[in-house]
């Protein structure tokens, strides 16, 4: 029976590179995430949609091991986050929520940081560097500590830092909150570029974003997964925007 | 490098990249040279260190937690946890990397008081042992205090209710042995249990390494002590990590 459920879980590894099985987490009283299931493949941008306080950021973190899940479980490039949690957070890239980075340093000494903790070192760690540098565009930040740097900027330190080691998986918590129309701009596009050889997840209340970058869609609202499918089925079925969509069905569940 | 180095190095440098480093070694020195000073050290008539190194348990109460509250409550404050933990850093590397580079700066510290010790060889001729082992049980007491302080900055978030909580919980820990509480408690307690808190304190090990002896009880006490209190800062920190 258990190696059966192994072969299983192999043959959907050959294809996924998340997959999230029945997750669950509370906090108290309250029910942050409640049973969601949901796999993503390489060559995906999943945007991850619902309302505030819908349970995107717990997944995010469950999913990155920064918080256990009360039940449930999920295989991040074939690490399973619950007994393999290291092997996960190595293949896999983060940004937070509000980007965190320690204030007090620079750019670069905090990227080197980030080089060291994942073994990024010598002449790979000199390329990891030119490489996403001008790709998040912070040279010119470069010695500035972070404290002193604007939202868009520290927003993009962070980018920089889940990017550095060239993740297959990338994890993204609204990536584009708090950033200017041209920033956003920039931010989505890069997500594009990268979507091909990548397996992104993004996380957003804003809705023409999922137009701009995702390749699938799933809804949740209060912790359980509302909708799967791509923002192309959904308009069609639905014969309206994704803004309309979107409150319909999260009201319309949710009341 | 290694994650456990990693985290060590930025720690140890973060010291340095602000004004709390400096602020901190001007201030112990100030007090350390001035306790010493206060305490009759010219007055003894004798080239030793014993008037520092008597200082430094009261000194230590209120500078060691200083260091150590902002360990992981600023940690969790400014939202870094996240980060710290979603990069390939086990719990144990990261509390161990953080309380070593902490340490190490209270050894820095140490070490800068120097110039003591070189009054000292100049005034007299000292007692060599006795100022190694008086060095050695300084660190071990910084290091007692600082795993103590460590525990209570993951219990909160609040970087001054940490430090409270740490100067009463050191307090406790280094008074429990002083001779008049002990001189106190023999008046009720049977003499045994009068040794036994004695035991249990900080103090009394402590002196006992001013003697001029490395005893295996002692050293036994200090790594017990910190390993303890460390251990138990990991196990608060993975509870409450994302709280």
């Amino acid at each position: 029976m258990i190696n059966r459920l192994h072969e299983q879980w192999a043959k959907v590894l050959e294809t996924d590179m998340i997959e999230v099985k029945d997750l669950r987490r509370s906090f108290g009283p309250v029910v942050a995430v409640d049973g969601v299931s949901f796999s993503a493949e390489k060559g995906q941008v999943l945007g991850l949609l619902g309302p505030n306080g819908a349970g995107k950021t717990t997944t995010m973190r469950m999913l990155t091991c920064f918080i256990r899940p009360d039940g449930g479980t999920a295989r991040v490039c074939g690490h399973d986050i619950l007994t393999d949690s290291v092997g996960v957070r190595r293949s896999v890239g983060y940004l937070a929520e509000n980007s965190p980075a320690y204030p007090e340093m620079t750019v670069g000494g905090f990227l080197k940081f980030i080089c060291d903790v994942r073994q990024i070192g010598g002449p790979k760690r000199k390329q990891a560097l030119d490489r996403v540098v001008p790709m998040c565009s912070i040279e010119s930040v470069y010695h500035q500590t972070i404290e002193t740097l604007s939202k868009g900027y520290k927003r993009r330190v962070g980018l920089a830092q889940a990017l550095i080691h060239d993740p297959d998986v990338l994890i993204l918590d609204e990536p584009t909150d708090g950033l200017d129309p041209n920033q956003k701009h920039g931010v989505r596009g890069l997500i594009s570029d990268m979507a091909k050889d990548k397996c992104i997840i993004v996380s957003t209340h804003i809705l023409e974003e999922v137009d701009a970058v995702c390749s699938r869609t799933i809804i949740i609202a209060r912790g359980k997964v509302l909708v799967d499918s791509t923002p192309k089925e959904l308009k069609e079925k639905h014969h309206a925007g994704l803004d309309e969509i979107f409150r319909r069905i999260t009201r319309a569940k949710v009341a | 490098m290694n994650s456990f180095k990693a985290v060590f190095k930025r720690e140890l440098k973060s010291y340095f990249a602000t004004p709390l480093a400096y602020v901190f070694l001007v201030i112990f020195l100030a007090a350390a040279g001035y306790l010493t000073f206060k305490q009759g050290f010219y007055e003894a008539g004798q080239a030793d260190l014993r008037a520092f190194f008597m200082n430094l348990p009261v000194l230590f109460i209120f500078m060691v937690p200083a260091t150590a509250m902002r360990l992981w409550a600023e940690e969790r404050k400014v939202g870094s946890v996240e980060l710290l933990f979603t990069l390939p850093v086990t719990i144990g590397q990261a509390v161990l990397g953080k309380f070593l580079a902490a340490w190490l700066f209270l050894g820095i510290a140490l070490a800068l008081t120097f110039p003591m010790v070189w009054t000292v060889f100049y005034l007299g001729n000292p007692d060599v042992g006795l100022i190694i082992t008086g060095y050695l049980g300084s660190f071990l007491l910084a290091g007692g205090f600082l795993a103590v302080g460590c525990f209570f900055s993951a219990v909160s978030k609040n970087q001054v209710i940490a430090f409270v909580l740490s100067v009463v919980a050191c307090a406790i820990l280094a008074y429990a042995g002083m001779p008049t509480t002990l001189n106190y408690l023999s008046s009720f307690l049977p003499s045994g249990l009068v040794a036994a808190v004695g035991g249990f304190s900080i103090q009394t090990h402590f002196d006992s390494m001013q003697k001029g002896v490395v005893q295996f009880r002692d050293l036994a006490y200090f790594i017990l002590l910190i390993a303890g209190w460390v251990a138990a800062c990991a196990v608060v920190l993975d509870e409450r990590k994302a709280s």
